[in-house]
């Protein structure tokens, strides 16, 4: 129609056609232009935007994790009160009310200016009387002298040191009163009661709901440890295997593309139906122990094959033939092709798509709800090596998870330090994986 | 290929340690999400002041442990199903089917359930089960009729509550907490409203009836929440005029977030749902496998434990986290002493 239209009335158009003028056309495409990278511009600040609101949240709400309230006491425990309190059914309840009373005299001999009795101290103190018991039984040595203890508070005071608390908003109950933050206040005063780097939030095992002081991620990172250990000891072999096969050996058939279809398929599942296959096989079918890493890793491999299996096939073909071609023609079988000169230039590749895929699995919770490594594993750090595989154990991402569907606000402010600790190992991961790729990288 | 030898290792180190591995010598738990914090509580303690490793106790509902409980005898099995509700026929039969026959019944307490609002919400401090039922049942009365139930405010029923929108937060059907809220609640202001009858005039049979009492309206206002008290604390915290379904012990650790109100005219406390007083309570249990004790290493201890005055009487740990303690424990410990099985005792 217009190529009509012009040739009808050539006169009728201008033709003072300028080069260096913009004529109508190409503002009107220059203006699409800017209007695009205007919305590409958004896009990145959003996501940015959303990026800095996460971090932010993440490190104010977390940060108070790595510290603690602690009361700081010298304290005797004599033979004859262990064995007293080893008679009993409650060991730990009595080895606290030792300490709650030995507390109350030394306070009253420092004559502070407040009214102080043993529900008031008891209400200050988390559970301590497991940190005691399991002090003198691995110290027998030093039962009759003075020990300095540095005992966790309770969560609410501990509250009360990080503003979680506040005089204003707490109602009285039989976990704080206001009473109490008078007396807390005098010991703050004295020193005995003072904020200290939270190390056994990084070293400890998960605790009781009533035990907010006593709970670390240590143990789950151990767990989560000895799973991506069985993930890449199972999924790099047989998807590296599996990947250099399809790509330099298996012929191009029908089956050939029914194997890769269902790879891309494979790796689009969602993670809880690998949970399920893996509660139906792995610890039913093949009884497997329930709660083991063992299993979690199992069952990350099944999920992180795919990933890999894609990223190595992508390393492979990235490699030019012409390298094939010439050690063919050089006269090495195809097989001393394939290790000899493929293999070594796809490593970068590889060990990427490796370390992402992990890093992929670590952060994973939904396989782990099945076979039982989510809810309250508390079993500590493994006995050995082999136990370690075995033992009931948590990851890091189920203890998060456990910790932040509990009723004490402690423990959400644990959640999210528990996150700061994942988020450093996925990092570190990450940043090894562009580290790997920048040394060895070969660009044709 | 360094990494392939590494890799090889790991393998054979998988392998092994997977034949290693047959017997389990810790205690397997599983099931209710509001017995959960007790049984962690215990299984620390247990860890902490016994010789038997820590057991490990996981959360999925009262069903969804049950279910897994029944699924039959063996290590690859759980050894206690937790419970916010006894277990039922159903269950019992399932169980049987997979030679799971001898159950023992532990009660360890009891647990109240409050309804709670924001702190800085409107008024909401005394409710009955009428007006619960009114404001989320699928049918009510209303004007006289029974009709599909389209109150929007709380004072369109009850003057003496607030004019704001309806917005309450359910426990979802895979907790057994729902199943105490319906019997207690939605049931009783389902008769006192006079709604069942209704329903009984209209046709229906009065166990018809009292199933389609339980029903709640789909259009919104009632919100089934399948997570923990933690999401509904959630809800809560974004919704001023959100009436949130909690357990006791859970208001009690968030004083300071929650208001809490009465039911009946009773506010809860361990006190009045210990003395009965309070409606809306329920028993808590864990199932025992006999089957597994004298296999599975502290079986039997772990359960002893639980049940022991220090642990779960009056003043003690569980009492203290808001357990309302059972004034029939001894009985209780008796019978795990003596292995009584359900069904053999009476």
């Amino acid at each position: 129609m217009t190529d009509a239209s012009m040739q009808e009335n050539p006169e009728a158009t201008p033709h003072p056609v300028s080069l260096t003028a913009p004529n109508e056309r190409t503002r009107k495409r220059a203006k699409a232009e800017r209007r695009f990278r205007a919305y590409g511009i958004a896009a990145v600040a959003t996501g940015l935007f959303f990026l800095v609101v996460l971090f932010t949240s993440i490190l104010s709400e977390g940060i108070p994790a790595f510290t603690r309230t602690v009361v700081s006491v010298e304290f005797t425990l004599t033979e004859q009160q262990r064995e007293e309190s080893e008679a009993e059914l409650f060991k730990t309840k009595a080895y606290s009310n030792l300490f709650i009373s030995a507390l109350k005299t030394e306070l009253d001999e420092r004559g502070l200016n407040v009214e102080i009795n043993e529900d008031a101290i008891e209400r200050l103190l988390g559970k301590v009387g497991g940190t005691i018991r399991t002090f003198y039984s691995e110290n027998p040595g030093k039962l009759g002298e003075p020990v300095e203890f540095d005992l966790a508070a309770s969560s609410r005071v501990d509250g009360y040191f990080k503003g979680r608390v506040s005089r204003d908003t707490m109602q009285d109950s039989r976990f704080l009163e206001k009473s109490d933050l008078d007396l807390v206040d005098a010991l703050k005063e004295a020193g005995v009661i003072k904020q200290a780097f939270n190390w056994p939030f990084i070293t400890g095992a998960d605790s009781g709901v009533d035990n907010p002081g006593g709970a670390g991620i240590g143990a789950s990172v151990v767990g989560s440890f000895f799973m991506m250990l069985v993930v890449l000891g199972l999924s790099l072999p047989i998807g590296v295997a599996a990947s250099i096969y399809l790509e330099e050996f298996a012929p191009q058939n029908r089956f050939t593309d029914l194997i890769e279809v269902n790879i891309s398929n494979l790796a689009a599942v969602p993670s809880i139906v690998f949970g399920i296959l893996g509660l139906a096989v792995f610890i039913q079918f093949m009884h497997l122990p329930q709660s083991a890493p063992l299993v979690g890793g199992l069952v990350l491999t099944l999920m992180t094959l795919p990933t890999i299996i894609i990223s190595t096939r992508a390393s492979l073909k990235a490699v030019p033939p012409s390298i094939r071609d010439a050690a063919l023609g050089v006269g090495a079988s195809k097989m001393q092709a394939v290790f000899h000169h493929v293999l070594p230039l796809a490593a970068p590749g590889i060990l990427t798509g490796t370390i992402i895929g992990l890093a992929q699995a670590l952060g994973e919770t939904a396989p782990l709800l099945l076979i039982g490594m989510v809810g309250f594993v508390a079993r500590g750090y493994p006995d050995g090596f082999l136990a370690g595989f075995t033992e009931p154990n948590s990851a890091m991402p189920a203890q998060i998870y456990t910790w932040a569907s509990r009723a004490d606000a402690a423990f959400y402010e644990k959640a999210w330090g528990g996150i700061i600790i994942l988020l450093v190992f996925l990092l570190t991961m990450n940043i090894i994986a562009i580290i790997l790729r920048r040394r060895f990288e070969r660009r044709w | 290929m360094s990494f392939v030898k590494l890799s090889a290792s790991a393998l054979a180190i998988a392998a092994v340690s997977a034949t290693a591995a047959v017997a389990r010598d810790n205690v397997q738990v599983a099931g209710s999400s509001t017995v959960l914090p007790y049984a962690s509580i215990v299984a620390e303690l247990f860890g902490d002041n016994t010789d038997f490793p820590t057991p490990v106790v996981e959360s999925g509902g009262s069903s969804a442990g049950l279910k897994r409980f029944c699924e039959g005898v063996g290590e690859n099995t759980i050894d206690v199903a937790n419970a916010s509700r006894a277990i039922r026929e159903k269950e019992i039969k399932a169980c049987a089917e997979n030679g799971v026959t001898d159950i023992m019944e532990v009660r360890i307490g009891y647990d109240g359930i409050v309804f709670a609002s924001q702190q800085s919400g409107p008024a909401f401090t005394a409710f009955q089960p009428a007006d619960i039922y009114n404001a989320i049942g699928a049918k009510v009365i209303k004007d006289g009729a029974l009709v599909d139930n389209s109150f929007n405010s709380w004072a369109e029923f009850n003057g003496d509550l607030p004019d704001v929108e309806i917005a309450m937060f359910i426990p979802g059907t895979k907790h057994g907490t729902r199943e105490v809220f319906e019997d207690k609640v939605l049931l009783a202001g389902c008769e006192t409203t006079g709604a069942m009858e209704a329903m009984i005039k209209g046709g229906l049979s009065e166990d018809d009836a009292e199933d389609a009492c339980l029903d709640v309206r789909t259009d919104g206002k009632s919100v089934d929440i399948d997570g923990d008290y933690t999401e509904t604390l959630a809800r809560i915290d974004t919704n001023p005029n959100g009436i949130g379904v909690f357990g006791l012990a859970f208001y009690e650790n968030n004083t300071d977030k929650l208001k809490v109100a009465t039911m009946g005219g009773i506010e809860p406390s361990t006190e009045t749902i210990a003395s009965g007083q309070y409606p809306v309570s329920r028993p808590l249990f864990f199932y025992v496998k006999k089957a597994h004790i004298g296999v599975i290493p502290g079986l039997k201890e772990y359960a002893q434990f639980f049940v022991a005055d220090e642990i779960a009487g009056g003043s003690s740990p569980l009492a203290n986290y808001g357990l309302v303690a059972d004034p029939e424990l001894a009985k209780t410990q008796d019978a795990i002493a003596n292995e009584v099985t359900m069904g053999s005792d009476s």
